[in-house]
């Protein structure tokens, strides 16, 4: 691995997106409208409170998580990883570059979230911002190498996005975010302690309420950082040079 | 025969298996240095699959592939081997630039190389524009492009004149040996028999095998044939195989 080969990816795949700035548009404005609708259907209730934190921990993960999926697997079948594998690039440089490259686009991405949410929907956040942005972040991290090595199970676009429903629906269901994961029944609450987005939104909300310190947080953090990594390893066995 | 330079390429009983179904079965050949050779076959005869395997891309199930002195695929190699696929493996939401000076990055290959590959190619005037707006012709040679960063000793092209006019195709041609005489070693896989003609020397391949590994000259002496289309005829009619079930299949 090396830093410039790295940054040359993360540059690279930037690149890409910023040619498509309906995909940008998207991918910054989308979230907020959905909060923004969430925060209408539950006016004059305590409930958005509650959930608008799991939001913003939702977006980041889904749309990297897809995106990550689909340009990954882009490049298997365009036959530009294996140009890629044929040169000096490391597997870990293209793992990382892309992270780094969605992880930028997922700060930008939080943050236009997170203001709306504070600013116009009126979510309190207690803690701070920048904890939230941090948690928003790790998220962000998680969902880009999950779809990384999720790509690598996929043989087209078609089957890449159906990964979505069977690997985040259940996590976003489990979450706490339509029921609290303490009074779901026991089997499934011990199910969603293995679950990284369940510690992301417990993240989130502990930093909104600010109901624990920040010790409890980066905790949480590093909980989520040990899957991403799992992620990243096992994504890394599937970008093999030698393919049949 | 002398032998001053040893082979740029050199393998032993390459077994590849896909699936269940073999596609070499113990191929045997060696290219020689600072020549343009040419991989002949008709599609589906192994081509891809020889060439995968010396640029180390390729799972294979046993045999030995040395390439420039070292085995196929080895770190050393992945800067001096420049690999064009059949598909163009390039981006297609980047500019012609911006694709060449990531590649370029990733080989840690000198910023001028850029413009150097750009004018080798002809590209200079479609520098700035998006590869999907590009034709297949002006897409398949930002591929070739992206192969000739950093010099390499070695360049392996799956079929890089495939569907270009006539002109550009004899143009490519001309680089080609421009490179050769350069000092590099060039091994270029076609499925049209009229290319014969332009290389150095020739492979031809069928059904996973080499059934000839000659000059063109040689090649049409050896057969008593009047050109390469022929010469293939003739050398499948003598291969004990293919004569024993009557040539097809």
């Amino acid at each position: 691995m090396t830093v410039g080969r790295t940054f040359a990816t993360a540059g690279r795949v930037l690149t890409q997106i910023r040619h498509d700035p309906r995909t940008i548009v998207l991918l910054v404005v989308v979230p907020s409208l959905l909060i923004g609708l969430v925060a209408w259907i539950f006016t004059d209730t305590p409930i958005f409170d509650s959930i608008g934190p799991a939001l913003i921990a939702l977006f980041p993960f889904i749309v990297m998580f897809l995106i990550a999926s689909i340009t990954t697997l882009r490049e298997r079948r365009t036959g530009t990883l294996e140009r890629l594998l044929s040169m000096p690039l490391g597997k870990a440089d293209f793992i990382l570059g892309y992270t780094l490259a969605f992880g930028l686009l997922a700060i930008l991405q939080s943050a236009v979230a997170v203001s709306f949410a504070v600013w116009v929907c009126g979510l309190t956040i207690k803690g701070s911002i920048w904890l939230l942005l941090a948690v928003a972040l790790a998220d962000a991290v998680l969902g880009t190498t999950l779809g990384l090595f999720a790509s690598a199970f996929a043989r087209s676009e078609f089957q890449v996005v159906q990964f979505m429903p069977a690997l985040v629906f259940p996590q976003v269901l489990l979450g706490g975010i339509f029921l609290p994961r303490d009074q779901l029944p026991d089997v499934l609450h011990a199910i969603s302690d293995w679950l990284p987005l369940s510690h992301a939104i417990d993240a989130l909300r502990a930093v909104a309420t600010n109901s624990h310190d920040a010790a409890y947080i980066g905790g949480e953090l590093l909980i989520i950082a040990a899957f991403a990594v799992g992620a990243v390893v096992l994504g890394s066995i599937t970008l093999q040079r030698r393919t049949p | 025969m002398m032998d001053t330079t040893e082979p740029v390429i050199s393998i032993r009983d390459l077994r590849v298996r896909r699936g269940r179904t073999a596609v070499l079965h113990g191929l045997s050949l060696s290219v020689p240095r600072g020549q343009v050779v040419g991989l002949l076959g008709p599609s589906g005869c192994g081509k891809t699959t020889l060439m995968r395997s010396i640029v180390g891309v390729q799972d294979v199930a046993g045999g030995e592939v040395t390439v420039l002195g070292g085995p196929a695929g080895s770190s050393a190699l992945r800067h001096k081997v420049g690999y064009v696929t059949q598909a163009e493996s390039v981006y297609d939401d980047l500019t012609v630039r911006q694709n060449l000076a990531y590649f370029a990055r990733v080989l840690g290959a000198p910023k001028s190389d850029v413009d150097r590959v750009l004018t080798q190619t002809d590209l200079g005037a479609n520098s700035g524009q998006l590869v999907s707006t590009l034709s297949g012709g002006q897409r398949s040679r930002v591929s070739l492009a992206a192969a000739l960063l950093g010099t390499p000793e070695l360049l392996v092209l799956d079929e890089p004149t495939v569907g270009l006019d006539p002109v550009l195709r004899v143009d490519l041609w001309t680089l080609f040996h421009e490179l050769a005489r350069a000092g590099t070693s060039l091994l270029v896989s076609s499925h049209v028999m009229d290319e014969a003609t332009r290389c150095d020397r020739l492979l031809l391949m069928r059904e996973g095998e080499i059934l000839a590994d000659e000059t063109p000259d040689g090649l049409l002496a050896a057969t008593g044939a009047r050109d390469a289309e022929d010469a293939f005829l003739t050398l499948i009619a003598r291969h004990p195989r293919h004569a024993a079930d009557g040539g097809d299949s």
